[in-house]
């Protein structure tokens, strides 16, 4: 669970951790579509380059980034190896039933495996550099026209900040929790299967109880407090938009101009 | 049977998720002798927290060593041999109601004992055993109750039966009395006390409340950034009012009062008074009263 | 006097038909600016009591009004923003991901616009003395300061009545001290009504007048030293045990409930 760092916020100066929300998870869709631009030589360069310069950007060491892959490299080597063996075209190397590995095989392997990294980094600068409730906010307010359909989008967004908000405590009670039935004679992560499920129901069952507790305390604050489903509610949290943001949206319209030309 | 604890050297590091908190323990030397009852006090994030997980393994050394009667901690300790001290130290956490999970009361108790490889009929009777301890009474229907229908109090009870049960010869509490009101805690506190005499055990005390140290303790370690600072009888730490005011540390009811009427009436009262009792007594003797 | 601010008549409310009433009959008052402390041990239907006030529970018979508006579903909400309650734990009432965006909840709620929002935050931060804190996320707070920011949510929304229930339970002593002067400070200065319900008595002793209640029955009320002097089951502050103590042992006290500073003052002639 500790290796996991797509997802996770990096505290920071950098010029990133500055930028609207909303600019850069428009930035982040942008990426993965031109990501699929990128099949020649000429393109995957300009594109690994840009990454590697946005990487630069945010000031947060490579390893930390490199960590961000790890988790993920048998996913990612699997459809690798799945190009590369079931694609044909080009010079055949080696010739097996159904399976050939081919120039066009091993070609389009590199291109996956180079799409997929470059996407984990991209996505993993946007994680890294914003607070999980301003990713909220700008998920919010880029969702918002769907209002219009009828979709609670108000809803959803407290939702997400209130979970948001409440992980840290979750975290700190299942240590708690697991400390006290450590002391209680359990261990963890021994012994068979069944075993290792057996000692997690002293766990859960306990957590279970105090977000039942919590989740009804919340309730009841949230109704003293004015709060009723359905309301039209102000915003406190301000997104403010500056000139930074336009440039990198700018900049990721020229990045995509350059990928068409050089396809 | 008692034993002795004693800790040498001991440094610490904490993680939790990515955050890291170095040195929760910088350094710490103490020796808890054989059956003592000590407080450990100090304000939030001094170290107490993980003095104790220290005392069962939860939290290992990462320089110095841990002696739990003759079985010593170390850097990098097995974890087959933490087994082994767990049983002999039995942890009471702060709220330890939310470690409550069974279906009844009996197989909560049960739980620890069971765990650490005791045979049924001996469970069960120390399960009974702890249980009249904690004022439960096991003839009452009490014991096939699912532990969630009880009361605030009543659950405390059970989760600190659940750990008497373990028969531990240390007994370690980190706010036993917290969140109860004064009758609760009072009981609570006193059942403890009396448990820790007739088992002769060595008792490692947490408290916010320097009422607790004086009512039930009989000595004090005093913790500051991760270092034990002063470690002596009650008496003498509360003696000692400007280190305790330099630590940010509470008085007793009966000495702030007594220091608040030495300065207001300009006369000494004798003795470090620590109840109101001895308050009132010292009152008398000097004949402000 | 005029007419009170709070009105509670014949109150009774039961959780379950099978058992006992959790409280039965419980009337009283409180007059705008004034300080009153209900205190009764667990179980005493405390909470109850105050679930009742803010319209969380329905009141099986009798009824409550609040600056002359009677509690029910219609008026709720309007009820609702003029009475603000603390509850007992200090994280499960923390609903923002920082201090101030926590402050701003419940005028969010009322869908106000952002100047005026921005105004009302700063000013009851200010009142609660967290101001420096207002970018701070939760888990940087101590409880008592997470009480506090909790309060200035209340306050924000301009309510006539504050209620505490056992908001000083979790903290530890400095927290309290801190919290009790926050509260202190907001009396004398803003006029707020008070109503703090607690088991601690050295908390209820600051209070203008205090109601015990005892198995949903109010079997007391009066000033501090009135309940004191009478309820000699209640735990008393320190300084009343002492003197208790000290006329135990013949001295010469006078013989009825003492503060601290009276105590202190009368062993200096």
């Amino acid at each position: 669970m500790n290796k996991l760092i797509l997802g996770r916020y990096f505290p920071g100066e950098s010029v990133l951790h500055y930028m609207d929300p909303r600019a850069k998870l428009l930035a982040g869709f942008i990426f993965i579509f031109i990501v699929f631009l990128a099949s020649n030589w000429q393109t995957l360069a300009l594109l690994t380059s840009f990454t590697f310069f946005v990487m630069c950007l945010s000031g947060v060491s490579f390893k930390v980034y490199l960590r961000g892959v790890r988790p993920l490299i048998w996913l990612i080597l699997f459809t690798v190896f799945l190009q590369v063996l079931f694609r044909s075209g080009g010079t055949v190397y080696f010739d097996w039933g159904p399976i050939t590995i081919s120039h066009n095989g091993i070609i389009n392997g590199v291109y996956i495996f180079f799409r997929f990294v470059l996407i984990i980094f991209f996505t993993t600068v946007i994680t890294l550099t914003t607070k999980p409730i301003e990713l909220t906010d700008g998920i919010y307010f880029l969702l918002s026209p769907l209002e219009k359909l009828k979709v609670p989008v108000d809803e959803i967004a407290l939702m997400l900040s209130i979970s948001l908000r409440f992980i840290p405590n979750l975290l700190d009670e299942t240590q708690k929790v697991m400390d006290a039935q450590r002391a209680r004679g359990t261990e963890f992560g021994e012994g068979s299967l069944l075993k290792q499920m057996k000692t997690l129901v002293p766990i859960f069952l306990p957590l279970y109880e105090s977000s039942l507790n919590r989740a009804e305390d919340m309730a009841n604050v949230m109704e003293v407090r004015g709060y009723q489903s359905g309301l039209t509610r102000s915003n406190f949290r301000r997104l403010t938009w500056h000139t930074k943001d336009t440039l990198a949206l700018v900049t990721m319209a020229l990045l995509t101009l350059g990928l068409l030309l050089l396809q | 049977m008692a034993m002795q604890v004693k800790l040498s050297g001991v440094k610490a590091d904490y993680q939790l998720g990515p955050i890291r908190s170095p040195l929760v323990l910088n350094g710490v030397d103490l020796t808890l002798s054989s059956g003592s009852l000590t407080a450990v006090v100090g304000h939030t994030g001094a170290g107490k927290s993980s003095l104790l997980k220290m005392l069962n393994g939860l939290l290992l050394p990462t320089e110095g060593e841990v002696q739990v009667g003759d079985a010593t901690i170390k850097p990098n300790h097995s974890k087959k041999a933490l087994k082994e001290i767990r049983k002999k130290v039995g942890m009471v956490f702060q709220f330890p109601e939310s470690q409550l999970f069974a279906e009844t009361v009996e197989k909560d108790i049960s739980f620890g004992p069971l765990n650490f490889g005791f045979s049924r009929d001996e469970v069960l009777k120390r399960a009974y055993e702890a249980a009249m301890q904690v004022g439960i009474d096991p003839e009452g229907g009490m014991m096939e109750k699912s532990p969630f229908t009880l009361s605030g109090g009543q659950k405390r009870r059970v989760a600190i039966a659940g750990i008497l049960a373990m028969d531990p010869d240390i007994l370690v509490l980190d706010e036993p009395g917290a969140g109860l009101d004064p009758a609760g805690k009072k009981e609570i506190l006193t059942l403890i006390q009396s448990w820790h005499k007739t088992r002769n055990l060595t008792t490692i005390l947490v408290t916010h409340d320097m009422e607790d140290v004086v009512r039930y303790a009989d000595n004090v370690v005093v913790m500051e950034k991760g270092k034990v600072v002063m470690h002596d009888t009650v008496y003498n730490v509360f003696a000692d009012v400007e280190k305790l005011a330099e630590w940010h540390l509470d008085l007793p009811d009966a000495r702030r009062l007594q220091l608040k009427i030495e300065h207001e009436t300009g006369k000494q009262l004798p003795g470090v008074c620590l109840t109101p009792e001895e308050l009132a007594d010292a009152l008398i003797e000097v004949g402000l009263v | 006097m005029g007419t009170p601010i709070l009105q509670v008549e014949n109150l009774s409310f039961q959780y379950d038909k099978r058992t006992a009433h959790t409280l039965s009959n419980v009337s009283f008052t409180a007059q705008q600016g004034e300080w009153l402390g209900i205190v009764g041990n667990n179980g005493s239907g405390k909470s109850t009591l105050a679930k009742l006030l803010v319209g969380l529970l329905q009141p099986e018979e009798g009824q409550i009004h609040i600056n002359g508006m009677k509690v029910n579903q219609e008026n709720i909400w309007k009820v609702r923003s003029k009475i603000g309650l603390v509850f007992q734990n200090p994280d499960n009432q923390f609903i923002g991901t920082t201090v101030e965006d926590d402050v701003a909840f419940g005028l969010e709620n009322l869908n106000m616009p952002y100047e005026d929002m921005k105004a009302r935050v700063d000013e009851a931060l200010s009142l609660v003395g967290m101001t420096d804190f207002r970018y701070y996320d939760p888990s940087n707070l101590s409880g008592g300061q997470k009480q506090r920011v909790a309060i200035a949510g209340i306050l924000a929304l301009k309510p006539s009545i504050l209620i505490l229930d056992e908001a000083f339970v979790m903290l530890d002593p400095k927290s309290r001290r801190e919290l009790l002067a926050t509260l202190k400070k907001l009396k004398q200065d803003e006029n707020i009504t008070i109503i703090s319900i607690t088991h601690d008595m050295n908390e209820a002793v600051d209070a203008d007048r205090i109601i015990v209640l005892k198995a949903g029955k109010i079997v007391n009320s009066g000033t501090p030293s009135e309940v004191f002097h009478e309820e000699q089951e209640l735990e008393p502050p320190f300084a009343e045990q002492l003197r208790r103590l000290l006329q135990e042992r013949n001295a010469k006290v006078p013989p009825e409930f003492m503060t601290e500073q009276e105590l202190v003052r009368w062993l200096c002639k």
